[in-house]
């Protein structure tokens, strides 16, 4: 049981960062032809804008709640006051709070993708697999705020933490040791968590690393030379 | 003064009948893939009508184009940098398929397979996209053909606003249509390229073709939303947008576009322009609509100007180029008669296709002898088509421009007639409109004997500027994928399907 803990949580992180790395890259410098949003707002327009607005603004939420719920060191949180029952609830609140209105998205996009004849035909099974693993996983993040109410003094969040930034500090057997005593709901959030970074370049999720930030700052006209001079 | 070279087009309305020869080989060389079915790099439209796709005029509904925002400032309509951004996530501008049309096509191998049965088998549509029965087809590339569909949805075309009693036209009598082709305007201050988020719309230095990089494109298709003309186009299979590329490998090598080449009313011509690109911003934000088109045509530059040869040559562009745009009979038209008129500049994107604005029938009370004559030329009054139509399309609504193109195009026939079928010159009629004999001639000699030379005037790339042709051996040369891989194949390790499977749907025989 504990090579599997091991396994799961120590080892896999990096196999999953790994490929999400490489795969990225490999699919960036040879594929860019495929390296897009796959919108399918052309085939179908209310059910998008009723389901990807919410979708995306719950998810982007989520996101930054984990990155520095996870990776900001305690300590950090201690300077600010901020005590580890105080982040949890935080985090409960926020967490829930985004969570819902992702799941409502969510729920919205599968069903169009699911029923709607133009959409169906048109999807690739990457593109069904992906909403079903973030689904699954969107799931198990929701449930897990019930069994932190079951205990909120954050203690099970510091394993959490530590399990975090052991593991990008290269400390795995510590991560996986760090995590081993929590609740299974949360382990299965960490694993799935683990996989989506494992489908990351093979899905359409890779458009998120092509947020068009720079579109801020530039020109409104773009003229290329065809030949240098 | 920074110069810089520009291919334009013209199209003579006056002498469109409206084939689809041009959209017909366009489809067939561009847009004959699975996901862009729908889309056409040209279309011929019949007017009035509210055109393809639906009521792409109306920018109320799409927001297409530029404006003048509160502070003078020229602004995207769809809404600032800012704004643009805060929709990606679901695009509020963005037309649906079935703004368009949802493609279809016939199940013809029935009609091989069918068995014995009672009653002729029929090939019944499918959509190209779902795949499913589509029991009744209501919309269409070019549903409006000849007037097709009652008056009463063809009169919300935005070009009859403020025609007067335009309800009239929808009497039999009194009804008039005309032909407008229309393809992407390769516009000086494209819309759409300051839309892309992702920067992948570009305009090409040489030639002013506006593209989209492929790879860059990420389809945010806020491109879609941001052209006026509606001529950018999203492939639903490969998830990017795509758009006329004014057959850039032909126009390279010194031939015109398909859609030229093919025309068999020999409606088109292809030109170079020489333009100052430093005025670009300021012709654009011209505070009054109506000022448009004159300030488009400041822009341009005497290719004759010994300051402007030497200005051009100093920018890196080459001799073969600056004759081309001293033959350039898009010069001609726009500038020099002043018969073609662009469309559209109210959207502020100082649009480069032209369009020689058609004459029609006099009415029926002209030819009984009731003729309104102004001068030599009869009252363009008593045209089919209302003049205010033709200036809500070309001019922004300025009558003045279209009726010196129609009063220059009926002198011109009035001038030959006289000289062929009389024997005399009738130089009074010239005189009326401010044209000298010769300019006629020339003119006599572009619209109405428009011959292949003077149509098409295209400097192919200079020579100094080629490709080493050592660095493209054994690649894959013109593609519409990934260099040789098309990014679209079934066993991708992206999980995408394999294309251009289409399955037939088994129709199952009732006796």
């Amino acid at each position: 049981m504990a090579h599997l803990n091991l396994f799961a949580f120590g080892i896999y992180p990096y196999i999953a960062i790994a490929i999400m790395v490489i795969g990225s890259w490999i699919r960036y410098d040879r594929e860019q032809y495929t390296w897009k949003t796959s919108s399918s707002q052309l085939l179908e327009k209310k059910q998008l804008r009723l389901g990807s607005i919410p979708f995306h603004i719950g998810i982007l939420g989520i996101f930054l709640g984990h990155f520095f719920g996870l990776l900001m060191p305690k300590e950090i949180w201690h300077l600010f006051g901020i005590t580890p029952e105080m982040k949890q609830l935080i985090a409960v609140g926020a967490g829930g709070l985004f969570g819902l209105i992702c799941f409502f998205g969510l729920t919205v996009l599968i069903k169009r993708r699911l029923t709607n004849p133009r959409i169906r035909a048109t999807s690739n099974t990457m593109d069904i697999v992906i909403l079903f693993l973030l689904y699954a996983q969107l799931i198990l993040g929701l449930l897990s705020i019930t069994v932190s109410l079951g205990h909120m003094d954050g203690a099970e969040m510091l394993k959490l933490m530590a399990w975090a930034q052991n593991t990008v500090t290269f400390n795995s057997v510590a991560a996986a040791e760090a995590i081993s005593g929590v609740h299974w709901i949360f382990k299965m959030h960490v694993f799935l968590g683990m996989t989506l970074f494992v489908v990351f370049p093979f899905s359409r999720l890779v458009h998120m690393l092509s947020v068009p930030v720079q579109y801020i700052r530039r020109q409104h006209q773009i003229v290329r030379q065809r030949f240098v001079r | 003064m920074k110069v810089r070279a520009q291919i334009g087009m013209v199209l003579n309305l006056d002498k469109c009948i409206g084939c689809h020869t041009c959209s017909i080989t366009c489809k067939n060389v561009w847009t004959s893939r699975e996901g862009v079915e729908y889309a056409w790099f040209n279309n011929v439209e019949t007017k009035p009508g509210i055109g393809f796709p639906k009521e792409w005029e109306n920018q109320q509904k799409w927001n297409g184009g530029w404006v003048r925002n509160k502070s003078g400032k020229l602004e995207l309509k769809i809404g600032g940098k800012r704004r643009i951004l805060a929709n990606i996530f679901a695009n509020p501008d963005l037309p649906e398929i079935d703004d368009y049309y949802e493609p279809f096509d016939f199940d013809y191998q029935h009609l091989h397979t069918a068995g014995d049965t009672k009653h002729q088998p029929v090939a019944r549509p499918r959509s190209l996209i779902s795949g499913q029965r589509m029991e009744k087809i209501d919309w269409g590339p070019n549903w409006e053909e000849i007037l097709g569909t009652e008056f009463a949805k063809r009169k919300i075309d935005q070009n009859f606003n403020e025609v007067v009693q335009k309800d009239i036209y929808g009497q039999f009598e009194k009804t008039f249509m005309m032909y407008l082709p229309r393809l992407c305007e390769h516009c000086l201050n494209p819309a759409c390229v300051a839309a892309c988020p992702s920067g992948a719309i570009y305009k090409r230095e040489e030639d002013g073709i506006v593209l989209i990089d492929q790879d860059k494109c990420r389809g945010w298709r806020m491109c879609v939303s941001a052209c006026p003309y509606k001529k950018i186009y999203y492939n639903w299979k490969t998830g990017k947008s795509e758009k006329c590329t004014f057959c850039f490998p032909r126009i390279e090598a010194g031939q015109p576009t398909v859609c030229s080449e093919t025309c068999v009313g020999r409606i088109r011509y292809l030109g170079v322009l020489l333009y100052d690109a430093d005025k670009i911003e300021v012709a654009a934000n011209t505070p009054n609509e109506k000022d448009l088109y004159q300030a488009q045509l400041d822009i341009f530059l005497d290719p004759n100007d010994p300051v402007v040869i030497a200005a051009a040559k100093a920018e890196g562009i080459g001799d073969n180029w600056i004759k081309a745009a001293q033959r350039s009979p898009v010069y001609m038209m726009a500038m020099e008669w002043k018969v073609a008129l662009p469309l559209h500049p109210e959207y502020r994107t100082l649009p480069m296709v032209w369009y020689v604005p058609p004459l029609s029938p006099i009415q029926s009370a002209v030819q009984a002898g009731h003729v309104g004559m102004n001068g030599e030329i009869p009252d363009l009054k008593s045209l089919r088509i209302p003049l205010r139509y033709l200036a809500n399309m070309l001019t922004a609504g300025d009558e003045a421009p279209v009726v010196r193109a129609l009063e220059r195009m009926i002198a011109m026939r009035a001038f030959k007639r006289s000289q062929q079928v009389d024997g005399v010159e009738d130089a009074e009629v010239l005189q009326q409109v401010g044209l000298t004999p010769v300019q006629v001639e020339e003119m006599y000699r572009y619209m109405a004997l428009a011959n292949y030379e003077d149509r098409f005037v295209i400097p192919t790339s200079h020579r100094a500027y080629a490709e080493n042709a050592y660095d493209l051996k054994s690649s894959c040369g013109f593609s519409f994928g990934n260099g040789c891989g098309d990014g679209n194949n079934g066993v991708n390790l992206f999980g995408t399907k394999a294309k251009g499977v289409r399955q037939v749907i088994p129709v199952e025989i009732q006796e």
